[in-house]
């Protein structure tokens, strides 16, 4: 894309300078995390907060990190397998809907896609009955209701809608013929799914991971509602963390990075795939 | 219609998330409806059906006047903020500019980090210490001679300083929407207003924004769910209080302090409802223009 006729070069200087703005106002948050989380308490003086440390040190980092590890450690055990099994369902739900339908597909993918924008307030009471009922029926208390098993199979469950719809419209663009050729071979469904269809998932395998892993991290709603001490991820900690009165700022500063940390890392190295899924996501929020 | 034997494994295969789905979605919405409509003000009590009771009752109480006043309040000073940033971010970029995969990522980035994060580093941003006391914002726009705010505290404009860290987080999104939307005209259909005599601010207002208009209404829906049900960050930044109570947090407080399920319930109705008005005739009218194409 070239500078196209119309646009005058000093145009072109107006509109970087513009954008160049922005980008001083959309690093000045991280800046400010970044530059208090060194700080050392001696110089958490309000009339330095906007200065670089005089002293660099690590010293909120290793209590931010004490503080919260438990929580980033729930958040793996919750994210990893969560995402996972999102993944798995998506794609099973995106090829029958797009290359296996059945009488009625049609309205079940569109009542998928409504349960993709429902506020989860809206289920949040009903969900917490269900998963303590589930914790007495199965006599395991602590594990639905308060428990991570809970968490991840509300996620999983509301996941379907966004991760269905994105294998749906990657599957879209295989080839009928394809399908019909694995058919004609005397292939059924799965056999298809397994030797057809899945072994060209990688990239929409990519983006629902990713999208899947970043939405379970970065959630508190359901945390919130749903675990208890035991199992609080990393949102819920770092929340908690921060609510503290006695927390000094540098502290704070650092277990927000530490937890971001991880999604931030995706988004630098597999940026391209976390932007197709915002895309795919264009339906949702 | 095909035979049965060649749709059905495909329908087991989806079965367990139509059930999934069925049961967590559908069901729990219902659920949640009905024990709204009960006097069940307690964890105890069996709760009989009292109708609409609750959803009149709710309008007597002053928080709730506040608490969806504040909604409304950060909903279009958000929605507005993000979709006016976040197009005019797109715009310039538009027709390529030098390092726009390095403008774009920057924007984008703060997507990858969560609401609570963000809360965080905000509310030091926000704080309403002034003079002396001041950090954040303040300090900031102290020493370059800018007025001081109460920002989130200011009883009239709090939710409006809310929106800040939202839009923060949003705009760079609605760019990348606003961005694909711009690409996706195609470079002729400009070619010939140009020859048809449009100047430049002409082809954008004649062909330009008029194809716009879909990725625009996405947006804006986009936006306007995720505003109407804001939680994460307004806890993240001042908790519980009442100062900048929305619904979400009025119906996690009834929950888990009041321990008032119906109150609850019925609060999480009202979102619900406020969401749906927009977001069913948006989604049945672009499955409707799916299938048409």
């Amino acid at each position: 894309m070239t500078a196209v006729a119309g646009r005058k070069p000093a145009f072109t200087w107006v509109r970087l300078a513009v954008l160049l703005a922005f980008v001083v106002i959309v690093l000045i948050p991280i800046y400010v995390l970044l530059v208090t989380s060194f700080k050392p308490l001696t110089e958490a003086d309000p009339g330095q907060a906007w200065n670089l440390p005089r002293t660099w040190t690590f010293e909120a980092w290793g209590v931010a990190w004490e503080k919260l590890a438990p929580g980033m450690w729930n958040s793996v055990l919750l994210a990893v397998p969560g995402s996972l099994l999102s993944c798995a369902f998506g794609s099973m739900n995106g090829y029958v809907l797009s290359k296996w339908r059945f009488p009625g597909s049609d309205l079940v993918f569109t009542l998928f896609l409504f349960g993709m924008f429902i506020p989860y307030q809206g289920v949040m009471i009903p969900l917490v009955q269900l998963l303590v009922g589930l914790n007495d029926l199965t006599g395991l208390p602590g594990v639905f209701y308060g428990g991570l098993p809970g968490l991840i199979l509300a996620h999983v469950v509301y996941g379907i809608p966004i991760c269905t719809l994105i294998f749906r419209n990657y599957y879209v663009t295989i080839p009928d013929e394809l399908i019909e050729a694995s058919r004609v071979d005397g292939a059924g469904m799965l056999r298809t799914y397994w030797s057809v269809v899945l072994p060209v998932s990688a990239p929409a395998i990519a983006v629902v991971i990713i999208w899947q892993f970043t939405s379970l991290w970065n959630d508190f709603l359901f945390a919130v509602f749903l675990t208890g001490p035991q199992s609080w991820p990393a949102t819920v900690m770092l929340n908690n963390i921060a609510g503290a009165q006695a927390t000094p700022y540098s502290q704070q500063m650092a277990a927000a990075i530490l937890s971001s940390i991880p999604t931030m890392l995706i988004y630098v190295l597999l940026g391209r795939f976390f932007m197709r899924g915002l895309m795919a996501g264009a339906l949702k929020g | 219609m095909r035979r049965a034997r060649t749709w059905l494994p495909g329908l087991l295969l989806v079965a367990p998330s139509i059930v999934a789905i069925g049961v967590f979605v559908y069901g729990m919405l219902g659920w949640n409806f009905q024990l709204a409509m009960t006097d069940k003000h307690d964890e105890v009590s069996e709760g009989n059906f009292v109708g609409l009771q609750n959803f009149i009752d709710i309008w007597d109480q002053p928080r709730w006047h506040l608490s969806v006043n504040h909604a409304i309040v950060f909903t279009i000073v958000f929605v507005v903020g993000a979709l006016v940033l976040g197009w005019l971010l797109a715009f310039l970029m538009e027709k390529g500019i030098w390092g726009e995969g390095t403008f774009r990522a920057i924007y984008l980035f703060p997507m990858a980090v969560s609401f609570v994060a963000t809360g965080i580093v905000w509310r030091w941003l926000m704080n309403s210490g002034m003079e002396e006391r001041a950090v954040g914002l303040n300090r900031l726009f102290d020493a370059i001679g800018l007025p001081q705010w109460q920002w989130f505290r200011d009883p009239d404009w709090g939710m409006a300083a809310m929106a800040l860290p939202a839009i923060w987080q949003m705009s760079g999104y609605v760019m990348a929407l606003f961005l694909a939307g711009f690409r996706g005209v195609p470079e002729e259909l400009r070619e010939a207003a140009r020859v048809d005599g449009c100047n430049e601010w002409g082809v954008y207002r004649h062909v330009v924004l008029p194809l716009l208009r879909p990725v625009t209404l996405s947006a804006l829906i986009i936006l306007g769910h995720i505003s109407l049900k804001v939680f994460d960050l307004i806890v993240a930044v001042s908790g519980k209080q009442i100062i900048t109570d929305v619904p979400a947090v009025f119906m996690w407080v009834a929950v888990f302090d009041s321990h008032d399920p119906a109150k609850g319930a019925t609060i999480a109705s009202y979102i619900v409802l406020s969401v749906a008005v927009f977001v069913i005739p948006y989604l049945v009218w672009s499955v409707r223009k799916e299938r048409r194409s």
